[in-house]
C-alpha cells in the first residue's frame, strides 16, 4: 500500500484551494481551506450534512455562481489556473470540469442525444465522430451492451442506475479532467452502486474523481485520499488508508465510527 | 342523528358534500347548456355559406359576418406575431435571467395586476398611443397591439408557469456540461416547456379575439364595407359586429347576432380546444 501513496505524492497536482471561505451571506459556509489533489486519483470527502462538503465540491465547476449571496475568497486553482479569475470562461472551466449529480438527471431525450449534447453545445459538427464519442463513452460506463439496440429511446425509461450511468457517460463524451461525484450513488440500488463503484477504478486511470459520499464504506471502497469536513471546517485530509485506520483527529474518529453524524 | 356512530355521521357528511360538489358542476354546466341550446335554436338556420361571405347590409336578410370574420382573422394573426414574441421573451427574462431583486419583485406584483387591470383601460391607453401618437388610427395594427398589451401579462405569467415546471436537475446538468444560459434555454428549458408555454399562448389569443370594449375605444369600426386587406386598414370584428346586431330593433338582426354568436363561439372552442390538446399531448409525454 505505501508504494501507491509514494506514486500518488509523485504525480501532478490538478486541483488546489488556498484559504479558500466560502460565504452565503452573512453565513460562513466554508472556512480557510487548504487542499492538494492529484491526478488520476480518487479523492472523498466526508462529513454529516451541511458540513459544506457539497458546496466546496460546487466550487471547482463554479455551480455555486447561481446561488444568491455566493462569494469566495481565496484562490481555487485548476491546472494551475485560477479559476475563479474574471477573464475565466466558466463554459469552458465545465469542459475540462465534469459533474454528476445526486439524482440521476438525463435529459428528457434520446439516449444518444444525451450523450450527444455536450458535444454539440461545444460546436462539434462531425456526425461521424459524435458518434463514435457516444459509443465510446457508452461502452466506459458499461452502458453499451444494455442499450446499444434503443439509442434512439427516451434515456427517461432506463433504470435509475442505468440513467446515472448514462450521466456519468455524458460527461464524459466531453472529455473532461476532472469528474466532480455529488453522492452519486444515494438514489440507487446495491447493485447499481456497486457497479457506478466499479466504474470508478477504471475511470480513475484517465480522469480524477472528487467525490461527495455519505458513505463511509463507499470512502473506505473507493478513494485514494479522504478528506473529512465539519462544520465548514476541513478538519483532517489523507491517505484514505490512514483516515480509516490510524485517524489524527478525534473528531475524525468519531465520525467514522459513528459516534454522531 | 343521535343514535348514530362517528363512521356513519363521517360517511353522511361525505355524501353531502360530494352531492353539493356534483350540484355545483352542473349549476355552470346547465346555464352554459340553455345558453348555448337558445343561440343554438334562434341562429343556426341562419348560417349558410352567404352568411358567411356575405359584406354586412342595413338588410338583415342580406347581411353577412365577413368583414367582421376577416377582421378577427387579421386580428387573430396580428396580435399573435406582435404578441408571442415579447410576451414569451420577458417570460424568459424574468423567469431565467433576472435577478430575485426588490426591482424584480415590484415588477412582478405589477405584472400580475396588469393581468387583472379592466380590458377598457388597454382601450383608453391603445387610444392615446397607438392611435393617437404613433397615428395609426383606427387600423387593425392599433387595435392588435392594444389586445397585445392585454394578453402579454396573461402570456408572460403562464410562460413563467411553464418555465418554472422544468426541474432545475435538467438545467444543472446541462449548464454543468458548459452549456451557456441560452443555450441551456434552448436546447433544454424551452423544448420541455413549450407545451405550456403555447398552451398559454392560445388561451391568451383566444381571450383576445373575445374582446369588444378596448376595440370600440381605438376606432374598430360596426360598418365596414369591405374586408380589410392591409394592417392599416379599418376593420371590425364578430364581438363589434354582434353588439350592433343586438342593439338593433329588428328581429331578423337578432337572429343575425345568434348565428353569428355561433361562429364566434366554434371558433373559441376550436382554440381552447387546440390548447388542452397540446397540453394533454405533451403531459403524456415528459413524466419527470
Amino acid at each position: 500500500m505505501t508504494g501507491s501513496e509514494e506514486l500518488i505524492k509523485e504525480k501532478k497536482t490538478i486541483i488546489e484551494a488556498r484559504n479558500v471561505n466560502v460565504f452565503y451571506g452573512h453565513f460562513q459556509a466554508l472556512k480557510d481551506i487548504n487542499i492538494i489533489m492529484k491526478e488520476n486519483t480518487v479523492t472523498a470527502f466526508i462529513g454529516p450534512s451541511g458540513c459544506g462538503k457539497s458546496t466546496f465540491l460546487r466550487c471547482f465547476n463554479r455551480m455555486n455562481d447561481y446561488i444568491e449571496q455566493f462569494h469566495i475568497k481565496g484562490e481555487i486553482l485548476i491546472d494551475q489556473k485560477k479559476i475563479y479569475w474574471k477573464s475565466v470562461a466558466v463554459e469552458e472551466l465545465r469542459k475540462e470540469v465534469g459533474m454528476v449529480f445526486q439524482k440521476p438527471n438525463p435529459f428528457p431525450k434520446s439516449i444518444f442525444e444525451n450523450v450527444a449534447y455536450g458535444l454539440k453545445i461545444h460546436g462539434v459538427k462531425d456526425k461521424n465522430f459524435i458518434e463514435e464519442r457516444v459509443v465510446k463513452s457508452l461502452k466506459d460506463v458499461a452502458l453499451w451492451d444494455e442499450v446499444k439496440d434503443d439509442l434512439k429511446k427516451s434515456a427517461l425509461a432506463l433504470s435509475g442506475g442505468q440513467q446515472q450511468r448514462l450521466c456519468i457517460a455524458r460527461t464524459l463524451a466531453v472529455e473532461p479532467k476532472i469528474i466532480l461525484m455529488d453522492e452519486p450513488t444515494s438514489a440507487l440500488d446495491p447493485i447499481s452502486t456497486a457497479k457506478i463503484e466499479e466504474l470508478l477504478f477504471d475511470l480513475k486511470q484517465k480522469y480524477t474523481i472528487v467525490i461527495v459520499t455519505h458513505n463511509m464504506q463507499q470512502a473506505a471502497r473507493i478513494s485514494d485520499k479522504t478528506a473529512f469536513f465539519y462544520m465548514g471546517d476541513l478538519v483532517e485530509y489523507d491517505d484514505t488508508k490512514t483516515i480509516f485506520t490510524n485517524p489524527k483527529q478525534e473528531k475524525t474518529q468519531n465520525y467514522i465510527t459513528g459516534r454522531f453524524g | 342523528m343521535k343514535n348514530m356512530t362517528n363512521a356513519q355521521k363521517n360517511k353522511l357528511i361525505d355524501n353531502a358534500f360530494k352531492v353539493f360538489g356534483i350540484a355545483c358542476t352542473f349549476f355552470g354546466l346547465i346555464i352554459l347548456a340553455i345558453l348555448i341550446f337558445n343561440i343554438v335554436e334562434v341562429g343556426l338556420s341562419r348560417i349558410d355559406w352567404d352568411f358567411i361571405k356575405d359584406l354586412p347590409s342595413r338588410r338583415a336578410q342580406k347581411a353577412g359576418i365577413y368583414t367582421a370574420l376577416m377582421g378577427t382573422v387579421w386580428i387573430l394573426f396580428l396580435t399573435a406575431i406582435i404578441a408571442f414574441p415579447i410576451g414569451v421573451g420577458a417570460g424568459i427574462y424574468l423567469e431565467e435571467y433576472g435577478k430575485k431583486t426588490k426591482w424584480a419583485s415590484l415588477l412582478e406584483i405589477n405584472i400580475a395586476n396588469l393581468a387583472g387591470v379592466p380590458s377598457i383601460i388597454y382601450g383608453l391607453l391603445g387610444l392615446e398611443i397607438f392611435v393617437r401618437i404613433f397615428g395609426l388610427g383606427g387600423s387593425l395594427l392599433a387595435g392588435s397591439l392594444t389586445l397585445s398589451l392585454l394578453i402579454l401579462p396573461i402570456i408572460i405569467v403562464s410562460t413563467r408557469e411553464a418555465l418554472k415546471a422544468v426541474p432545475s436537475s435538467i438545467k444543472d446538468a446541462s449548464v454543468a456540461l458548459g452549456a451557456s444560459k441560452w443555450q441551456t434555454i434552448w436546447n433544454q428549458t424551452l423544448p420541455a416547456s413549450i407545451g405550456g408555454v403555447l398552451t398559454g399562448v392560445i388561451l391568451a389569443i383566444s381571450r383576445a379575439i373575445g374582446e369588444t370594449a378596448p376595440l370600440i375605444v381605438v376606432g374598430a369600426l360596426a360598418y365596414v364595407p369591405f374586408a380589410p386587406s392591409s394592417p392599416m386598414d379599418e376593420f371590425t370584428v364578430m364581438p363589434i359586429q354582434i353588439f350592433n346586431w343586438v342593439s338593433r330593433p329588428q328581429h331578423e338582426f337578432a337572429v343575425n347576432a345568434a348565428a353569428a354568436i355561433i361562429i364566434l363561439l366554434l371558433f373559441t372552442f376550436m382554440m381552447n380546444g387546440v390548447a388542452v390538446y397540446y397540453r394533454n399531448k405533451w403531459q403524456k409525454k415528459i413524466k419527470w
